[in-house]
């Protein structure tokens, strides 16, 4: 099954200048290991030295969180688009 | 460099203006070059962080993703963000660059006094990784033609 991978802009430098890569995967998991086996100076932008998502990315899945669905066990099907959105915040 | 029409500098500020004294925040849409961020729109987003509003802001990434997708169909890119500083200097705070993870994008920020949009700053967030991260003071180019 392919998925779709919304690239923020300040990351497509790292993915050929793509706005989106598509991966053929089951779950997230699979997806964004899937992602950074193609595109491996991503990994250091998503995540830690061991290995854990960084804690201001954010991956969606469609409109969902998904640390609010099975997290990156979570199944992807046919057509579903994965985004990775980095927070925005802040204050003075 | 941040290129911006004068329609969409006053709104950011204007915005800034509505909701004092809390902060506001939104998406600038553009094309982004080397150095040079081009804004085509500027979107409001609602502030999440209600239990401190008037030095917080946060973004919910729902709304981001709906400003990426909407900013697609029409050949934008987001290329920066900006907020307002009720009552405080429009520089970034420690907060600004901690929670600043957009590498190569704008962080505008504009001092809201008594309700009044004063001075608005634009920095943008370079460095190559979270390590070596920081905000760098930038022009703005307002273009004054009115659209």
């Amino acid at each position: 099954m392919m998925t779709k991978i919304n690239i923020p802009t300040p990351l497509r430098q790292y993915a050929d200048k793509q706005p989106t890569v598509e991966v053929k995967a089951g779950t997230v998991a699979e997806a964004l290991s899937g992602l950074v086996s193609k595109h491996p100076e991503l990994r250091r932008h998503l995540y830690t030295d061991d290995q854990k998502l960084r804690s201001f990315v954010n991956v969606y899945l469609n409109d969902e969180d998904v640390r609010y669905l099975q997290k990156e066990a979570t199944a992807v099907k046919d057509g579903d688009t994965i985004s990775i959105v980095p927070s925005i915040a802040g204050g003075r | 460099m941040l290129k911006i029409d004068k329609t969409d500098f006053d709104a950011m500020r204007q915005h800034g203006e509505e909701t004092y004294p809390h902060e506001c925040c939104g998406v600038l849409l553009g094309q982004m070059d080397i150095n040079v961020r081009s804004v085509s729109s500027v979107v409001r987003c609602g502030n999440t962080r209600t239990d401190s509003p008037q030095n917080r802001y946060h973004i919910d990434p729902r709304e981001l993703i709906r400003i990426q997708r909407q900013g697609r169909e029409r050949g934008e890119d987001i290329v920066g963000f900006y907020h307002s500083h009720p009552d405080h200097p429009a520089r970034w705070s420690t907060t600004d660059l901690a929670e600043a993870h957009w590498l190569g994008c704008s962080y505008v920020i504009t001092s809201v006094e008594k309700g009044r949009a004063a001075v608005t700053n634009s920095f943008e967030l370079a460095g190559s990784d979270e390590g070596d991260k920081k905000l760098i003071d930038e022009k703005i180019d307002v273009d004054q033609t009115e659209t």
